[in-house]
């Protein structure tokens, strides 16, 4: 990349130094054609070219681009509105190799790129087991019934329009997949915090309070100690999820998310909110939830989010994703523009409530400077935390490290591979590294 | 036993009133479910057993069933890695005698099967029952479950070739379980009551135990691992993975044969969002054929393309197996075009 597509704006005294090669042709053979295009060229960095003028200004200053001197496009020309042509890069993508069908696969969002701590629908990651559908919500039922009849005064079916007429709750919670960063166990494997974090996403979730339907239903809190929540695509996905947390109010059903409706690959129209759980137990496209008074072992709790031990027992309903941090700019596969100040970008999160301190450290860890948070701090939620910092060109290592409102420390992978070994797959939460080297390349490395 | 807090207790005592004003609250909210809807839904078996159906099937059944429903993702013995990891193997005589698979702990296994983690039979009942075939989903009758379990269990040697699987004996094969004591739930994930208070778990102790210093933490920084040069390359160009101005760009990964590649990911990512990608792989055989092979097969042939097209849009059967492949006519006609002309001009 020449220096002039990585600063825009910047003056310089001769074109020869930073326009390329071709650019200066282009001009010097007077194609004015190419000066025009060049306003609408994706890195708009190239609009540059006025070179003789370098002395008096930016040219992006002294000639007024197109857009200050004609006429917009009208209202409602994208009905539904999307993301400027600029921005195409920040997709979900899939990691190769990681799946090998795209029915049962992952796709992770694009944390390099995001500001705060909502992530846009469209970006939300996606985990499918058996592909998504798009359901008619007027055929979508939810069912509410029990593994036996004294548990539950009455079965129940209920459809959206009369889940949406119940009293709602709106939460920003976070969900994480139990296998997010579990690609990086036993060593580093993937390049971007897109890969290694971003099966983690943050919406405002609107819904009721399945305590509600419960005790619609006439539930006996006494005997039914446990949910099964079973979803409505093929894999009918379920999972078991304690009374306590029903009866804490904190799970809900939800329909809305960031203001409208789920979007289909996020369950639409109707999925479980566990704040603080694994992504798994949020059951999508959520058709019945039975209760009973004993866990199911469903095959997403028995064969599959059990995390292997160095003695070769599994851990079974590990289900909290304890607090965990990362930092997403500057991140793996980036390069630094220049020495000289940036603002480094993270989000910290914890399954047990409210992020109360992010640290940062430059140099691997020996020193540690506290991050200002990004309030109003939320239980169970994305926490998006900043820190200055002035690079002055010589390699650094950046790490961020999260504490909980219960006090508990995110731990380095030295501390949890100790207790937990490399197989686990599922709940890493280990202090993430980027390391930085003189020409500004980021890039992912683990420290002990 | 679950234990209470005095306040739940006396709800519980009085439930029956609380929940009639429940109703009241929520007028004309639901309806009550009858028998047959919660009998079509209500399909979970839990470990004890609770919701299996009636019935059985031999292994040889079995066998048959599952070399026509199953096979052709599986491998005939389960043992196939191509779409998803193997479903039998890695299990011993000895680890049936203590319900413990030690190919888990020695780091002898080169991978985890299904039975190798299993500690409960309820829950590949369930599971078959419930979601497989994978693009048939719900379409097997409990004899059919039982006779293709059976199967599976036989091949993992823990029942024999004459075996009959059913309602009355799964519990008896449940104890032969091979990783059937594997499991615990020794640690502070569950967020519900502890094991001592009736639930699961520890209560919420954490296993690490980090300290939040902040000055000369530690003599030096010990780097265990760094990215390979292979996983650099191998998510394509980072460039176009990060905005092109900000405080930071995108590392150039990937050389100049880069437009090549995007043009093809371009056709693969339709192919993905076109639901094409779920039955075929670019190069191998999932459900229905690689593309290569494909390619190799209409090589030369003028009218391929049109045919090729007329077939991916009405679906059919035949040309590859006896699997059928369903009508794609949720695809444009021109989205059709690009992806047929992309599979016979070798795609990548
Ligand atoms: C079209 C391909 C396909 C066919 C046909 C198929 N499966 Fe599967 N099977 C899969 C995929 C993909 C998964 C993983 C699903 C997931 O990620 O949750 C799977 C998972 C499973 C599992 C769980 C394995 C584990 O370790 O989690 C079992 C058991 C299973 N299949 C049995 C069967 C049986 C029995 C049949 C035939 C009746 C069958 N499958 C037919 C693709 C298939
Ligand atoms: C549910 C699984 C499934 C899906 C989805 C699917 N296919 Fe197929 N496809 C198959 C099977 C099975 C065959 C083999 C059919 C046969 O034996 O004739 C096949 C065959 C083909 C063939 C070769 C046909 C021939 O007669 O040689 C092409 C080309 C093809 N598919 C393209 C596509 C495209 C493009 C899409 C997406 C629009 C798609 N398929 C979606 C299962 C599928």
């Amino acid at each position: 990349m020449s220096e002039i597509d990585k600063q825009p704006g910047r003056l310089r005294p001769a074109p020869e130094n930073f326009l390329s090669e071709e650019q200066v042709k282009a001009v010097g053979s007077g194609r004015r054609d190419f000066l025009r295009k060049s306003f609408l060229a994706a890195g708009a960095a190239l609009a540059t070219p006025i070179a003789a003028r370098a002395s008096e200004g930016d040219s992006n200053i002294l000639q007024n681009p197109p857009w200050t001197t004609s006429l917009g496009q009208p209202v409602a020309t994208n009905a539904y509105g999307m993301p400027s042509k600029y921005e195409s890069q920040l997709l979900r993508r899939e990691s190769p190799g990681l799946a090998r069908v795209g029915g049962a696969s992952v796709s992770f969002a694009p944390l390099q790129g995001l500001f705060g701590i909502i992530t846009p629908s469209g970006l939300h990651f996606e985990r499918h087991h058996q592909g998504w559908h798009d359901i008619d919500p007027s055929k979508h039922r939810l069912m509410v019934n029990g593994s036996d009849d004294s548990l539950l005064k009455k079965a129940k079916v209920y459809t959206l329009d009369e889940l949406m007429r119940l009293p709602s709750v709106s939460r920003i919670h976070f969900i994480e997949c139990g296998a997010n960063t579990g690609l990086e166990w036993g060593n580093v494997a993937v390049p971007t915090v897109q890969y290694t974090h971003g099966m983690l996403s943050c919406s405002e979730f609107t819904g009721v309070p399945l305590k509600v339907l419960l005790e619609d239903c006439g539930v006996d809190y006494k005997k039914a100690r446990y949910v099964l929540a079973e979803g409505a695509d093929g894999s009918s996905m379920t999972r078991t999820i304690p009374m306590e947390m029903v009866e804490s109010g904190e799970v809900f059903v939800a329909y809305g998310q960031n203001g409208e409706m789920l979007r289909p690959e996020n369950g639409y129209p109707l999925r479980l909110v566990v704040p603080g759980v694994q992504g798994v137990s949020w059951v999508k496209w959520l058709r019945r939830i039975e209760v009973g008074d004993m866990p199911y072992a469903t095959k997403d709790e028995a064969v599959h989010y059990i995390d292997l031990l160095p003695n070769g027992l599994h851990r079974q309903y590990s289900s909290i994703q304890e607090a965990k941090s990362v930092i997403t700019t500057p991140s793996g596969g980036q390069t630094l523009l220049d020495k000289g100040f940036y603002n480094v970008s993270g989000l910290a999160w914890s399954g047990r409530g409210k992020i109360k301190q992010v640290d940062v450290s430059f140099d691997g860890g020996v020193n540690w400077k506290t991050a200002r948070l990004e309030g109003p701090i939320q239980n169970k939620a994305l926490t998006r935390f900043n820190i200055n910092w002035v690079w002055d060109g010589s390699p650094a290592i950046l790490q961020s490290r999260a504490i909980d409102e219960t006090g508990f420390v995110q731990p380095t992978y030295g501390q949890l591979r100790k207790v937990r070994g490399v197989k686990s797959i599922y709940h890493n939460n280990a202090i993430q590294s980027w390391k930085v080297v003189e020409s500004g390349e980021v890039s992912n490395v683990q420290v002990l | 036993m679950f234990r209470f807090s005095k306040p739940l207790f006396v709800f519980a005592l009085f439930s029956a009133s609380t929940v009639a004003i429940a109703f009241e609250n929520y007028q004309g909210v639901g309806r009550p479910a009858t028998p047959a809807e919660v009998k079509a839904w209500d399909i979970d078996v839990r470990p004890d057993f609770k919701g299996l159906p009636k019935g059985s099937g031999s292994v040889e059944r079995g066998n048959e069933l599952f070399e026509e429903k199953c096979a052709s993702c599986h491998g005939s013995f389960g043992e196939s890695n191509e779409v998803f990891t193997p479903l039998a193997g890695g299990t011993t005589k000895d680890d049936i005698k203590t319900g413990r698979v030690k190919g888990l702990s020695s780091g002898e296994l080169p991978q985890r099967t299904t039975f190798t983690k299993v500690a409960t039979i309820s829950t590949v009942f369930d599971y078959i029952q419930r979601a497989m075939p994978w693009t048939a989903p719900k379409s097997l009758k409990p004899d059919e479950v039982f006779a293709i379990l059976a199967y599976l269990l036989n091949l993992q040697e823990i029942v024999p070739a004459d075996f009959v699987l059913s309602d009355q004996n799964i519990g008896e094969v449940q104890k032969l379980l091979p990783n059937r004591n594997g499991m615990t739930t020794d640690h502070g994930l569950w967020p519900g009551a502890s094991a001592k208070k009736g639930g699961i778990g520890n209560g919420g102790k954490p296993d690490t135990a980090n300290k939040a210093c902040m000055k000369n933490c530690k003599p030096d920084v010990l780097i265990g691992s760094t990215l390979p040069e292979y996983a650099r390359t191998a998510h394509g160009e980072l460039r176009d993975q990060n905005r092109s101005f900000g405080p930071v760009r995108g590392t150039q990964t990937l050389g100049p044969e880069a437009a090549k590649k995007a043009a093809d990911a371009g056709t693969l990512d339709l192919a993905t969002k076109s639901g094409c990608m779920a039955c075929h792989g670019v190069k191998s055989k999932i459900v229905g054929p690689g593309y290569n092979e494909v390619a190799a097969r209409y090589k030369g042939q003028t009218d391929a393309e049109t045919r090729l097209i007329a077939k991916v849009k009405a679906g059919g059967q035949g040309g590859w197996g006896s699997v059928p492949m369903p009508p794609n006519a949720h695809v444009k006609d021109e989205d059709l075009k690009t992806l047929v002309q992309w599979i016979l001009s070798g795609s990548k």
